[in-house]
């Protein structure tokens, strides 16, 4: 077996176990409910996909996965998501330990002010203290993994900002499976690049699907079908259907998925 | 519209037109004498002695070493008391006073103290740091000027703060990192150069100020860098100095008013071209 | 695909319990910094309400002693420890007022040459200046004043006025008196001139709020410049800029270096503005290091006090008009 396969089955078998599952999930934001009772399963080292129209919730649902919406007083949750059979909705929980488990990339690509190297450093810091060869190493590794190591490796430090938007948004990648997530969303993360960066991204997504459990918001449905495994379809806040993408792109059940993927509306 | 009516509106147009170019040109024109007569007279006096001696007796050959040094020691710790304070409470405004009841008035409270008479401020700091002890001090100089340089930074700090997009914070945020991190290493180095831009605000502030020095420094005639006594300072001996008969202190108080009017200007400027560069970003 | 695979040489992933750990440590270091800026918060909180509470407790030896009366009374004797805030007062309201007077129509003129007439390349440069002439320190008015203004007040203004104003029947009054140059007038002239790069600065802010839409629908119609300035940019503008102008005067209230070398330091009022007076802040600045403990620092605390509270009053208005011009916007 070699050192990946290992990996593999050391994270258990890939497909079959529900990673996160939400069940009954509301959300609030002030007085107006946003998710009314969605439910739906992440599989382990499965792509999912949440697509809908403008406004359907999607994005408001990725960003209870990591508990972002906490940030903002007035926002809130109600029903149950379970992370490995722990409910991440629970009051006294350790938001950063979560969040260090639930990897996010954004729809803006993000650098932080810093030079490239200590954007990816800067969050294996947080939790380890390591020698700089051994932090050198991990630079490289998720440089590499994010598919950017070969276009950075002699200026590592040049400003995060001196970079072009795909290869930003990668940076933003790298730093996310630096501190080695299990779950990583992905908001609408290639819809402010332009098509070349965008396929790299979506190369990049089906990489390292299998090693995480990755859910991604895409409004570009052709995008959804071509790198996930299982797409839910949103529709004013309902989960309307959830289902292998096969299915809910040729023969969805709901008359409104329907009218949705063929391009009715939307 | 008839031709005459609008050859009356033209007339008046002219006429508001003529006022404001002659409003333009007063207002130059004063301000340009100001500055021309400061350099004038100031560059006059303006020798390596200035620098090299300290204030004297009429008679004895003097220039203004310990005032200098005095305003720099006093805004030195005035910026060392007030920057913290200053930044720190920017910090709560922008980052954790969202939704608090403190933070509307802590800002209103602020925006008093911004415009303040400094006069006051003295009063205040001789009560509760000359008045008990029996002795003037920089010290209490500091302070009065710390009082008056932080609110100018917590001012800063907020607006340069709230620039900060949320997407960066959520970036961080995602990462696990906690609060403090995500402000200090993140949200702080993303507008420092904005920070830098309220410190050098402040310094302008604080060593342009005379009246609060009056009562707490004193001013001293010898040179002195113990904090816990008297001290001069730049626009303590233009005060004094303005003042006097004798023709060659009156000498060294423009001479002084020029350094000090430099020193602000280049601040000004300062903070001017930083605040650029933030906003750029 | 295995090309870019993780190398197994590092953990998948450093144990819960590790993570755990580590960010358990920042807890407290994460705590002392909200605890640490919400303490700074409540530092300038404190400081206002220390400035008006050690002033209050100073003064009120003198506001005993003297009760109301104090704030009519122009009695200013320290041997016979006899003492009125209405000099100062008066002279702190009426330097202000002329300052105004003068100050605001041109400062308001210059913002608008600076946003509708100025020739375009000019406008950042000259802008610019007057901001920087905002920030130059008060005394640098003061030591001009007493060396410039006031032997120009002495030998041309003041006897210039005397003569032609002076005998108008109804304001003759306002202007009698020898001229020594210095004075309530001589005074308010200046703060003119130290507040107008502060008026300038704070009224082209504002007219520059104005979205260009609503002027370009004006001048669509045909409107002149100054019908549109009239018509769009005030209107739009007033309650900014009267908040601009309340700040600057809560400026001029307090400001004591320019005013107090030409001010002339008298005791009593006189009716002429070009006779000598006093500021509060010119007086406590003169009289304050000189003053006996007792009735004579506390008249003088008391005094402080009156000054804080006026201006917090009129910078407290202008926030609030400065404010609602937001709401607006």
């Amino acid at each position: 077996m070699s050192s990946v396969e290992a990996q593999r089955a050391a994270r258990g078998a890939v497909g079959d176990v529900e990673k996160v599952q939400v069940r009954g999930l509301n959300f609030y934001y002030g007085q107006t409910r946003a998710l009314k009772d969605v439910s739906l399963n992440l599989y382990q080292g499965r792509v999912t996909a949440f697509i809908g129209p403008s406004g359907c919730g999607k994005s408001t649902l990725l960003r209870v996965l990591n508990r972002m919406y906490d940030l903002y007083p007035g926002q809130r949750a109600e029903g149950e998501v379970l992370l490995d059979g722990e409910n991440i909705l629970a009051p006294n929980l350790d938001l950063n330990l979560l969040r260090s488990r639930v990897g996010m990339v954004f729809q803006k690509p993000t650098p932080f002010p810093m030079t490239i190297y200590d954007n990816i450093a800067f969050g294996i810091r947080l939790y380890e203290k390591i020698p700089k060869s051994e932090m050198d190493a991990r630079v490289e590794q998720a440089l590499s993994r994010a598919a950017l190591w070969s276009e950075v490796k002699n200026k590592l430090n040049a400003s995060g900002l001196s970079l072009s938007g795909g290869q930003q948004q990668r940076l933003c990648i790298a730093r996310t499976v630096a501190i080695s997530p299990e779950v990583i969303l992905f908001d609408e993360p290639a819809s402010a690049l332009d098509p070349i960066s965008t396929a790299k991204i979506e190369e990049l997504i089906d990489e390292l699907s299998g090693d995480y459990t990755i859910a991604i918001v895409t409004h570009n449905m052709q995008q959804a079908a071509r790198v996930s495994q299982f797409t839910a379809f949103m529709y004013l806040g309902e989960m309307v259907e959830f289902d292998e993408t096969n299915t809910v792109f040729t023969a969805p059940r709901d008359k409104r998925t329907q009218d949705y993927v063929t391009g009715r509306f939307g | 519209m008839t031709a005459a009516s609008y050859a009356a509106r033209k007339a008046r147009n002219s006429i508001w037109t003529i006022l404001a170019y002659a409003a333009t040109a007063l207002g130059l024109v004063m301000l340009g004498i100001i500055l021309v007569t400061l350099v004038w007279n100031g560059l006059g006096g303006l020798s390596l002695d200035v620098f090299t001696k300290n204030t004297a007796p009429p008679g004895v050959v003097g220039g203004l070493l310990n005032s200098i040094v005095g305003s720099f020691i006093m805004t030195g710790i005035g910026l060392a008391l007030g920057a913290p304070v200053g930044i720190l409470a920017g910090t709560y405004l922008a980052e954790y006073g969202a939704n608090s009841r403190l933070a509307p008035v802590v800002r209103f409270i602020n925006d008093i103290l911004l415009s303040a008479p400094s006069i006051v401020v003295g009063l205040f700091i001789y009560e509760i740091l000359v008045a008990p002890v029996g002795h003037f001090s920089a010290l209490a100089g500091a302070v009065s000027l710390a009082v008056l340089g932080a609110p100018i930074m917590v001012r800063t700090t907020e607006d340069m703060l709230n620039l900060v997009p949320n997407t960066l914070r959520e970036a961080a945020s995602a990462l696990g990192m906690p609060r403090s991190l995500v402000i200090r290493h993140v949200a702080y180095r993303a507008v420092m150069s904005g920070l830098i831009t309220g410190v050098l605000l402040a310094i302008a502030r604080m060593t342009g100020e005379t009246a609060p020095l009056i009562f707490t420094a004193l001013g001293n005639s010898l040179f002195a860098v113990d904090p816990r006594g008297p001290m001069s300072a730049l626009p303590l001996i233009i005060y004094e100095f303005a003042r006097s008969p004798y023709a060659e202190q009156q000498k060294l108080a423009w001479t002084g008013a020029l350094i000090l009017t430099f020193a602000v200007l280049v601040l000004s400027i300062l903070a001017r071209v930083l605040s650029a560069t933030a906003r750029r970003q | 695909m295995t090309a870019t695979a993780l190398q197994s040489s590092s953990p998948a992933q450093t144990a819960p319990v590790d993570r755990s750990r580590a960010l358990g440590r920042l807890k407290l270091s994460d705590n002392a910094f909200r605890l640490l800026t919400f303490g700074a918060a409540i530092l300038v909180l404190a400081l206002l309400l220390g400035v008006l509470v050690s002033l209050f407790v100073g003064a009120l030896p003198a506001f005993r002693e003297f009760g109301v009366g104090f704030l009519f009374s122009d009695a200013w004797s320290p041997p016979r420890e006899k003492f009125g805030a209405a000099t100062a007062i008066y002279g702190t309201l009426v330097t202000s007022l002329i300052a105004m007077l003068i100050a605001v129509p041109i400062g308001l003129g210059i913002a608008v040459f600076l946003t509708e007439l100025c020739w375009l390349p000019l406008r950042r440069p000259i802008g610019v200046a007057i901001e920087l002439l905002a920030g130059i320190p008060s005394i640098i008015y003061g030591i001009w004043g007493v060396y410039y203004f006031r032997p120009v007040m002495q030998s041309y203004i003041q006897p210039f006025l005397i003569n032609t104003l002076g005998n108008v029947p109804g304001i003759g009054f306002l202007f009698q008196g020898p001229p020594f140059g210095y004075g309530v007038l001589t005074a308010g002239l200046i703060l003119a001139l130290m507040i107008l790069p502060f008026i300038t600065a704070v009224s082209r802010d504002v007219f520059e709020t104005v979205p260009p839409v609503l002027k370009e629908a004006a001048y669509g119609v045909g409107s002149t410049t100054f019908e549109v300035v009239g018509n769009i940019v005030i209107p739009y503008t007033r309650v900014g800029v009267i908040g601009g102008v309340m700040l600057a005067l809560g400026r001029a209230l307090g400001e004591t270096m320019a005013v107090t070398f030409v001010i002339g330091n008298a005791t009593k009022i006189q009716s002429s503005i070009l006779a000598q007076g006093t500021t509060i802040s010119a007086m406590i600045a003169n009289q304050f290091a000189d003053a006996d403990p007792g009735l004579f620092t506390s008249s003088l605390l008391a005094l402080g006090f009156i000054l804080f509270v006026i201006t917090f009053l009129v910078l407290a208005a202008a926030r609030w008009m400065l404010a609602h011009m937001q709401l607006k916007a």
